[in-house]
């Protein structure tokens, strides 16, 4: 009872069918049933501002940014310029310097591999990384160790998928130069201990990255409380569009780091003698951006910031806890991820079913969900499973929704057992 | 259960998936080789006893889900006797069917049960798992080394 009291109130305060309201997408039927789209943690769908807002540019404003006199681009420049204020304010940063748009947290944490990792990691150094990264944060990494000689060192999980942090002061050493770590995982959801892992990282004088791909839209994030040194997250994860995403950097280190790609808007001038580069934030946005994306990232940012990412943890933290009571009923599911913390990812096998086979029944009950190894392989070998089926919900997802994921499991299992 | 999802998960299917055909492993074999589709995460190790051009015997073993299970398992009681070029033969006509690519007055009936397959074509993000035993067993004729990747 209790519980459905708080339920109820949260979505008086939520107005769930507002919220739905706002996404145009949702009102669609798959195979003649309501679309019940829970494969947030792949991407998150868009509010109609996000939509407008990308249009209006489009339609309005269209123009290069920076360097022009004219009209257009003086309003483009100044609405791009805008979204990053947006941002830096978002996740508390202390300037627009420190907020680089890329084209995503894949961009974003290569280009600190090849920046940061080329002018500070050489021969028989070390990076130290977790069992549940996603593959982009391990394999620009391997690259790195590859080319500089270097060593990937990884901090292991135990069985409800959580970092053994007490190993972590072990793992590091005189040559670890750079922790990074993903602040929520993809696959199970977890919640990593950040803080501490950033307070143990700096005892040591070792710089940390997190990577906040699936963190940014389900948690407050406040770059200077963390102390983090890098941050990475991706737009579209964030109800924005694909193709944009943010690389955030302590000012001194940014400054240090060598550029990333050569081109226009990242100069200060050029001979054939020599060139120097612009300043933050710039030396790093070499070519034209995502203008767009930017400016749609902007708007995403103020929706989610209207509607507020307490309220937004709470209503999902209670679709997560409704969906794992309800699948845990289930005879045969086994849930993978079982942290304390979790945001709301609810991953899951069912006996003698293969994953990909859940998928294609569910499709047809409307319900869509990822499987397969979520881009995390190596936690998929410590789990011994090849791959996973993964709900992943979103704010504007409701508790019918939760009962129609059950249901449809069901259905399946029926079927194929 | 949808017509469509009907047709793509026939019973066959679901009794292959269940009890697969040639599951075991032949333990000297003349050829043999691994695939693997990191799509859904398939693997499977094709086993085989060829001699004088003749699929003499055919064991796989492996995980994956019931699309590629079953197509493996129909494959092995399709291919054993037959003669290295026949079943290259029916693997051509097979690939043409899950593509859907095969000719209207093309006998499909000559694919015998592997017919029952043919729901895959309205699936093009299964087609991968419905072919992954059918690449492996040309690498394995083939006689090459790497693993078969079906991205």
């Amino acid at each position: 009872m209790e519980t459905n009291l708080k339920t109820n109130t949260n979505e008086k305060v939520f107005d769930i069918e507002k919220i739905r309201n706002d996404f145009p997408i949702l009102k669609q039927l798959v195979h003649n049933k309501p679309l019940c789209y829970l494969d947030n943690a792949a991407t998150t769908q868009k509010p109609q501002i996000v939509i407008d807002t990308i249009n209006n540019f489009y339609s309005t404003i269209n123009s290069n940014i920076h360097r022009g006199v004219h009209s257009l681009s003086e309003k483009s420049t100044q609405a791009y310029e805008n979204a990053r204020a947006k941002i830096k304010d978002f996740i508390n940063a202390k300037s627009d310097k420190e907020i680089i748009f890329t084209s995503g947290t894949t961009a974003s944490i290569n280009l600190v591999a090849q920046t940061f990792g080329r002018k500070y990691v050489s021969d028989g150094d070390e990076i130290i990384v977790t069992r549940m990264e996603h593959h982009s944060n391990i394999v620009p990494w391997q690259l790195l160790c590859d080319e500089k000689n270097a060593k990937l060192k990884v901090l292991q999980i135990n069985n409800k998928g959580e970092l053994l942090l007490d190993d972590l002061k072990d793992l590091i050493s005189e040559k670890t130069k750079l922790i990074t770590v993903v602040h929520v995982s993809n696959t199970l959801g977890t919640i990593n201990p950040v803080k501490e892992i950033i307070k143990i990282a700096h005892q040591n004088n070792v710089p940390v990255l997190l990577d906040a791909a699936q963190s940014i839209q389900h948690i407050e994030i406040d770059v200077q409380e963390l102390d983090c040194d890098f941050l990475a997250f991706s737009g579209h994860k964030i109800y924005g569009p694909t193709g944009i995403g943010i690389l955030y950097g302590k000012e001194n280190l940014l400054d240090k780091m060598p550029p990333f790609m050569g081109g226009g808007d990242m100069i200060s001038k050029v001979t054939f003698e020599g060139t120097t580069f612009n300043e933050l934030p710039f030396k790093f946005e070499a070519g034209t951006s995502n203008i767009a994306g930017a400016i749609g990232l902007g708007a995403a940012i103020d929706y989610v910031h209207s509607i507020g990412i307490k309220n937004i943890k709470e209503h999902e933290t209670n679709l997560l806890n409704a969906a794992t009571g309800a699948v845990k009923e289930i005879p045969g599911i086994k849930i993978i991820g079982n942290a304390k913390e979790k945001t709301s990812v609810l991953s899951f096998v069912i006996d003698n079913i293969h994953p990909h086979d859940i998928g294609t029944f569910l499709d047809f009950e409307g319900v869509a969900i990822r499987t397969g190894h979520h881009c995390t392989q190596p936690l998929m070998d410590f789990f011994k499973v090849p791959a996973t089926s993964r709900a992943s919900f979103a704010f504007y997802n409701t508790f019918n929704e939760v009962e129609q994921l059950t249901i449809a499991l069901k259905k399946t299992i029926e079927v194929l057992s | 259960m949808d017509t469509e999802l009907r047709e793509l998960y026939q019973q066959v299917i679901l009794d292959h998936n269940k009890s697969p055909r040639n599951f075991r492993v032949i333990e000297h074999p003349s050829h043999s080789s691994e695939g693997y589709n990191p799509l859904c995460g398939d693997t499977i190790h094709l086993y085989l006893t060829i001699e004088d051009g003749i699929v003499k015997d055919i064991s796989f073993q492996g995980s994956g889900c019931a699309i590629s299970k079953a197509s493996a398992s129909l494959m092995s009681s399709m291919i054993k006797g037959k003669t290295i070029e026949e079943a290259k033969k029916i693997f051509e006509k097979f690939q043409e069917m899950i593509t859907g690519k095969l000719d209207e007055n093309s006998d499909i009936e000559s694919l015998g049960k592997l017919a029952v397959l043919s729901g895959v074509k309205e699936f093009p993000a299964r087609v991968k798992c419905a072919s992954l035993a059918w690449h492996t067993l040309i690498n394995a004729i083939n006689e090459k080394k790497e693993a078969v990747t079906t991205e």
